[in-house]
């Protein structure tokens, strides 16, 4: 089985307060050593609730941002470099909001068209060609490609979205909350397509989301972050059914479902980034917490299986 | 632009400047074809001839020209540099308001810095300087002219690109492989060009007096050329013994500036985004009624929604955003609304307390009843009385809702003395107890933040306490903890289903979360396209839903533990509410819709389980 993707130690560091010269008055670490690794083919669902790093974490995955220290390699080729259009070939991003992600001052045409020029230098003819077989692919109308990006729902525009990523022929998809903006029965629609796209053109996906419920439909693994680190990550099966890290169950015991009584909630919130707690993030809202786990950071280490937790007092099976 | 045009043409002031603009601009690019006597011919002996005396028809000026020629040639002039200052001003402003906007961190702290510095200058002074080291000369004032405003276009530019760049195309058109340059010229700048024209069309006038200015103490145009600045100049000896040479050029500045102002202001209203929705002034203190009839009371419940119809008018249009709901709410009951986007869900929430913006909001029909007191159309003065004493709401975003410069508990204190003569001191003593009520850890602490000081959980906790701090009957609880993550989410759940057991609360709770609605609600009705297609206890509507849409929708929703599967999806969208299909509006998506369903209007049918459908599913 082939890697598509791996970080080793992928972290990131936000300066907070930087005057004009000299060293910045604080430092927050958005993403701490982040090790992932994602099979040809598969998708990999991160959840975690805001403020976690999730964003960080997939915009350095695409080179937008520049990592603090670590790496990052696409299907053996080793991306450390914050370049774009370098990445744009192997890996894309489907945006969150769908409306804002296209340039209300083009058409969809000019929008295809840009990724056929700039990463793969494709003639007029030929672009026409491509925009009309993924404007296929994801089941929209040809005459919708003169429109501008107002005239179209929520769905729709997500429809571009995806069809401008698939432009650059990438071989890796990071979905970032592609569907939170949406309302469910389009929702389904779309998390429907993006499936049939990945069997047919052999895609591998990161699915970003904080809703645990549509992450575990869609995803073969689940990593779940707190705090900017992977506090567990195992099977899409396993990791809510069974979770080991204290964090994980309240996640699962905290969402909604029909039929289940409300309470049980655990009060407390996330740390001040600016002045973390030493020892584990979560040690204030455990129920587990010992004073280990106040002193020392646990690491992320095989519980069972390929189930994986940083924790000093996983949860027994 | 036909939408753009009719807009302005709302605006009869704007209409009136460009009608005076149009007529001074046409007569002065004629000027070269018009009968008029050279303005530059000196004739010393009918100097300070008077207008309309027989001579020029404008009379003369002190060296015995014709004013009307000098007026039209000067014009020409002082238009033709107002204009070219302020589209060079606005180039040059824009590209460093642009590119400081977009590469932002330290090119943008020195760049800006730079225009600080310039803007501290008195602006008079500066034009001085430069006219003063570059020499006297109308080429000269009109670069000083710009060269003074360039920093108002950079700072103003800086600001809306600052927006621009951050959003998410701009990273999308990286991501395909575009440099710096080309997201600069394709990506930002066609978005901020509609901001540099409109700040170009408003601050023209400003230059022309600003040159006028330069001109008027010898700086700018020079003898024997006329511009409006040179020529009030010139006739300032004469102003007490021939005032008309004053009077002409100051009455032709006075015309310009001002018509310039009127239309820019109208151009720059018309452009704005909220004028377009069709509200041209702020909205109304409660929602317009225009309701033929209203129904007669049911009599039941604590507050009892009855028909309602609420639809927005915008130009020719009427999106029919309510059609017609019924809900009822008894005594520390739970109901949830719950609906897709568009469904019409929050406008029939708004409309209980008039709070539905009007323009473009209009409730044309039905009746709210608060313990058989209709508040539809009653007077602002009774409804400000019962908002937020009887009946409070609870919004999605309190980062919103709250006042960004005042402390919370000051925000909670001024909502209690609005209904209730207390003391500041004693106001203040409950507000903090209200922020315990809602578990608010350290409140006395907390009631001294700020809002932005706090997390979204911890601000809409306040903005829970805030609906509770007149101890009101009814709380409207619009999508409370859509925006809050899931963990928050179940704290706010659990805390509202304290309260209302606790104070015997009655809580209309929208959402489209159905398992939100399945843990707090005891009733639930279910909204399409501004109506209500299903209504009953919720366990009975979850469990074994007759609607197909419900059954579908519930379908749609993954629920966690079930592992990865495909999800069904609904195929296609819901209708647009200005252009509702007849019959059941669901049909054109609905499996087993036939021509009946299509037919005509269904009935919202039954007692308790009400449905509106002809089709239902089987419950078994």
């Amino acid at each position: 089985m082939t890697l598509a993707l791996k970080t080793d130690g992928l972290a990131k560091t936000f300066p907070v307060g930087k005057p004009l010269f000299g060293p910045p008055k604080a430092l927050v670490h958005a993403v701490r050593p982040t090790t992932l690794a994602v099979p040809q083919g598969e998708t990999l669902g991160i959840v975690g609730e805001s403020g976690c790093g999730k964003s960080t974490l997939a915009r350095m995955l695409v080179g937008l941002l520049p990592p603090t220290s670590g790496r990052i390699e696409i299907e053996g080729r080793a991306l450390d470099r914050a370049d774009p259009a370098a990445f744009g070939r192997l890996i894309q991003y489907v945006f969150q909001d769908p409306v804002s992600s296209l340039n209300p001052r083009k058409t969809v045409r000019q929008i295809l068209d840009v990724p056929l020029i700039r990463l793969h230098g494709m003639g007029k003819a030929a672009r026409a060609a491509r925009i009309a077989e993924i404007f296929d692919w994801v089941s929209l109308r040809p005459e919708f490609l003169d429109r501008y990006p107002h005239e179209f729902s929520g769905g729709q525009a997500q429809r571009i979205g995806i069809a401008r990523a698939l432009a650059a022929s990438p071989r890796i998809l990071i979905l970032d909350e592609p569907v939170s903006a949406l309302d469910v029965s389009v929702q389904a629609q779309v998390l429907n397509l993006l499936s049939d796209l990945k069997a047919e053109l052999d895609l591998t996906y990161l699915f970003i989301s904080h809703d645990l419920a549509v992450v575990e439909a869609v995803s073969d693994r689940i990593a779940v972050l707190y705090f900017g680190a992977v506090v567990e990550s195992g099977p899409a099966e396993k990791v809510f059914a069974a979770p080991r890290h204290p964090y994980t169950r309240l996640l699962a015991d905290s969402a909604p479902v029909v039929g289940r009584p409300l309470g049980g909630a655990a009060e407390g919130e996330l740390p001040d980034p600016l002045n973390p707690p030493p020892g584990c993030a979560f040690a204030g809202r455990c129920p587990r917490a010992t004073e280990l786990c106040r002193r020392e950071s646990p690491v992320l280490e095989r519980i069972e299986g390929d189930q994986f937790a940083a924790c000093h007092n996983p949860i027994p099976a | 632009m036909r939408l753009f045009l009719t807009l302005l043409a709302r605006n009869r002031l704007a209409v009136f400047g460009a009608a005076v603009l149009a007529f001074v601009v046409l007569v002065v690019l004629l000027a070269p074809l018009l009968p008029l006597a050279d303005p530059d011919v000196t004739s010393t002996g009918d100097r300070f001839l008077r207008p309309l005396g027989g001579g020029p028809l404008l009379g003369t000026d002190h060296l015995g020209r014709d004013l009307l020629s000098r007026l039209v040639w000067g014009t020409r002039l002082s238009l033709a540099v107002g204009v070219a200052a302020a589209v060079l001003a606005g180039s040059i402003g824009a590209a460093i308001g642009v590119v400081a906007g977009y590469f932002g961190g330290s090119i943008d702290n020195v760049v800006m810095r730079g225009v600080d510095m310039l803007m501290a200058f008195p602006y008079i002074l500066l034009a001085l300087a430069i006219v003063a080291a570059l020499g006297p000369g109308l080429m000269n004032a009109l670069i000083a002219v710009a060269a003074v405003n360039v920093p108002f276009f950079a700072r103003n530019i800086r600001g809306i690109t600052v927006g621009i760049a951050h959003k998410e195309f701009v990273d999308a058109a990286r991501l395909a492989g575009m440099g710096h340059g080309r997201i600069l010229i394709s990506e930002i700048v066609p978005n901020v060009l509609p901001v540099v024209v409109v700040a170009m069309s408003t601050t023209i006038g400003w230059m022309i007096l600003e040159t006028a200015g330069l001109s008027f103490l010898g700086l700018g145009s020079q003898p024997p050329q006329a511009d409006l600045g040179s020529m009030l100049g010139e006739a300032r000896a004469a102003l007490i013994t021939a005032p008309h040479t004053s009077v002409v050029p100051g009455v032709m500045i006075l015309l310009i500036v001002m018509s310039i102002n009127l239309l820019g202001d109208g151009v720059r209203d018309a452009l704005d985004p909220r004028l377009r929705s069709g509200a041209l002034s702020r909205p109304m203190a409660a929602t317009l009624v225009d309701r033929a009839g209203v129904p007669e009371p049911k009599g039941a419940g604590l507050l009892s929604i009855e028909d309602l119809r609420t639809e927005f008018r915008v130009g020719p249009r009427r999106y029919k955003a309510v059609g017609g709901v019924s809900l009822s709410l008894a005594p520390g009951e739970c109901v949830g609304l719950i609906g897709e986007s568009g469904s019409g869900k929050s406008v029939t929430a708004l409309s209980v307390m008039g709070l539905v913006a009007s323009p473009p909001g209009v409730i044309t029909g039905g009746a709210v009843r608060l313990e058989g007191e209709d508040l539809i159309g009653a007077p602002y003065g009774r409804l400000r009385s019962l908002r937020g004493d009887r009946v409070a709401y609870i919004f999605q975003d309190p980062l919103a809702t709250l006042h960004p410069l005042y402390r919370v508990g000051d925000q909670l204190a001024e909502a209690i003395r609005v209904h209730h003569p207390v003391s500041r001191a004693e106001a203040g003593a409950r507000a903090v107890k209200l922020l315990a009520d809602v578990r608010i850890p350290n409140a006395e602490a907390r009631a001294r933040a700020f809002p932005h000081e706090l997390s979204g959980g911890m601000r809409q906790r306040v903005g829970i306490a805030m609906a509770l701090a007149n101890e009101p009957e009814i709380i409207i609880a619009d999508e409370p903890t859509t925006a809050l993550d899931v963990t928050v989410q179940a704290q706010i759940l659990s805390l509202l289903d304290d309260l209302r057991r606790k104070r015997g609360l009655a809580i209309l709770f929208i959402t489209h979360d159905f398992g939100v609605v399945g843990q707090l609600c005891d009733r639930v009705a279910v909204m399409y396209a501004g109506r209500i297609v299903e209504e009953g206890r919720t366990q009975e509507v979850l469990s074994a839903p007759a609607h197909p849409y419900t059954k579908r929708l519930i379908a749609c929703v993954p629920e966690l533990g079930g592992g990865r599967r495909r999800l069904e999806a609904i195929p296609g969208l819901p209708p647009a509410v200005d252009a509702l299909p007849a019959g059941c509006a669901f049909a054109p998506r609905c499996a087993k819709a036939d021509a009946a369903c299509r037919a005509g209007e269904i009935a919202l049918a039954g007692t308790g389980r009400k449905l509106r459908c002809l089709k239902p599913e089987v419950i078994a």
